[in-house]
């Protein structure tokens, strides 16, 4: 590469750098547009704020519900209960794909109930749940794990299987055994995979945490949306949904980050 | 003296629904410490099924192999294994992939590293050893490569196939580059190819395969009268194109 940047150079980075700010300006356009949109349809009663709410209400119902001091709890317990599901799905997830990995016998034994299990709604579960574990938190977290547990397993697993043939016969004619061809080739190789399902997971576990809070409906975030939903106060379910969106927003950022700095460690 | 291998009535049979394929009948040879072995035949002749036997990764239906006088009964340290592909792992430096063999031995000890730094530094690796493989050549991956295998201190190198997946002219450097780094540090080696060319230029004796199952057909001594002779110098020399006519001629070739 050249040291010293031609005219040309310099003009196609500037076009780039303008692209760039370009599409910034235009996303904070549209999220502008609409706001200022739903407030002045629901203004002029061309929309019913009553039934579509609106950016005033739901700024009203938010400092509403951070002075009665409830806000906090109930956000609390959603968000602990998510990533509760989300890690114990993970890595449970990634265990029992590194245990299928060992055992051929045994992934071919399970193989037709992982795949009823993959098509089968896991929501469908949440009932029995409830009866087994009492309505609470450990039912909801088992909703939880079960929508991205199986998901989980079969993506990492068929990651496992993808691994290049080649380096495990490179590290088998080192003598290597079945434990390091896992711990040297497999799983490292298969990071990528392991990060992708990761981020699915953020968005299941969410699911699974509000499906679980609609059923139990004691507390959370989703018994939030439920209970607004009943007695027709739509502010508090926008309010509520437009939290949970920037929280799984940021969780999501979070996974992205770890993975970065992993892959940048090693 | 005691050869470096022996292969004695190797046959290989695979195994599958449909039924049984023979891959190798009957191979029998004997390589002597310090030489360049050559085995040549056409793809799909067993070669790779015939190294993987030495190597100790399969099992052979009959015969045996010994090494050192040493019936083969599993993967030995005594031999490294060189494939098709350098298969660098890209989530490791290059440091952390010659020593993945040490790793895998429980090998890593201040005298073994340091040898791993005397490969690095005299084959000019060693600016290079924070470098992940996407950073380095192709000649100089296959170089990483080398120096991994070497890390183990076999006696022994198998190479399969282990330049194809380089360009032609890449193919003819690294050639020449690697069969000087492996005579200079005395290795014993056995070549597998489809190339006849390259078999010529680096072996002092080479075997000539069958179609499936593949047997030794031919057995040709290379000699050409050169000093020091190296894969390069070796396919200028007068003496090449009689050998490669008597190859093709065996290999009996046919489209």
């Amino acid at each position: 590469m050249y040291k010293q940047e031609s005219a040309e150079q310099k003009e196609y980075l500037r076009k780039l750098k303008a692209k760039k700010r370009l599409i910034v300006i235009l996303r904070l356009l549209l999220l502008v547009f609409i706001i200022v949109f739903w407030e002045t349809v629901t203004r002029l009663n061309w929309l019913d704020p009553f039934i579509f709410s609106s950016p005033s209400r739901i700024i009203k119902t938010f400092i509403r519900l951070y002075s009665e001091g409830s806000l906090f709890s109930h956000v609390w317990t959603t968000l602990w209960e998510t990533v509760v599901g989300f890690l114990l799905g993970t890595i449970m997830g990634i265990v029992i794909a590194v245990i299928l990995w060992l055992s051929e016998t045994c992934s071919k034994v399970l193989e037709p109930y992982l795949v009823v299990a993959n098509a089968l709604p896991k929501i469908a579960l949440g009932p029995v749940f409830i009866v087994w574990m009492g309505a609470g938190p450990v039912a909801i977290i088992t909703v939880a794990v079960t929508v991205s547990l199986i998901v989980t397993v079969l993506e990492v697993y068929t990651g496992f299987l993808e691994t290049d043939s080649e380096k495990i016969r490179l590290v088998q004619s080192f003598g290597a055994n079945r434990k390091q061809i896992l711990t040297k080739v497999v799983l490292p190789s298969s990071f990528p995979v392991m990060m992708n399902a990761l981020k699915v997971n953020v968005g299941l576990s969410w699911v699974g945490v509000i499906v679980g809070e609609f059923l139990v409906s004691k507390s959370g975030l989703g018994y939030l949306i439920v209970y607004g939903g009943q007695v027709f106060q739509l502010d508090l379910v926008m309010t509520s949904v437009l939290i949970l969106s920037i929280l799984a927003a940021l969780m999501y950022f979070g996974v992205q980050l770890l993975g970065k700095w992993i892959s940048e460690k090693y | 003296m005691v050869p470096a291998v022996v292969v004695e009535n190797i046959s290989k049979r695979y195994h599958t629904i449909d039924g049984e394929v023979p891959a190798l009948e009957n191979v029998s040879f004997e390589v002597y410490e310090g030489e360049f072995i050559g085995i040549v035949g056409p793809s799909g002749c067993g070669k790779s099924t015939l190294l993987s036997i030495i190597a100790g990764l399969i099992e052979p239906s009959s015969g045996q192999v010994s090494v050192f006088g040493e019936k083969v009964t599993g993967v030995n340290p005594r031999i490294g294994y060189m494939l098709q592909r350098d298969s660098l792992f890209e989530w490791r430096t290059i440091y952390k992939n010659v020593i993945l063999g040490l790793e895998i031995q429980n090998q890593v000890t201040p005298e073994r590293l340091q040898h791993v730094e005397y490969l690095l530094d005299k084959y000019g690796l060693i600016n290079f050893k924070n470098h992940h493989p996407s950073q380095l050549s192709g000649g100089m991956r296959q170089r990483a490569a080398l120096i991994r295998t070497l890390a183990v201190n076999p006696d022994i190198l198998l190479l399969d196939e282990a330049f194809s997946a380089l360009d032609y002219q890449t193919r003819l450097a690294v050639t020449d580059d690697i069969y000087k780094i492996i005579k200079k540090e005395g290795k014993t080696a056995i070549m597998v190819t489809h190339d006849i060319a390259e078999a010529i230029s680096m072996s002092e004796r080479l075997y000539v395969m069958s179609k499936r199952p593949g047997t030794i057909k031919m057995a040709v001594d290379i000699k050409f009268d050169i000093e020091n002779r190296t894969p390069l110098s070796s396919r200028e020399a007068p003496e090449f194109r009689k050998y490669f006519n008597m190859v093709w001629k065996e290999l009996d070739v046919h489209v």
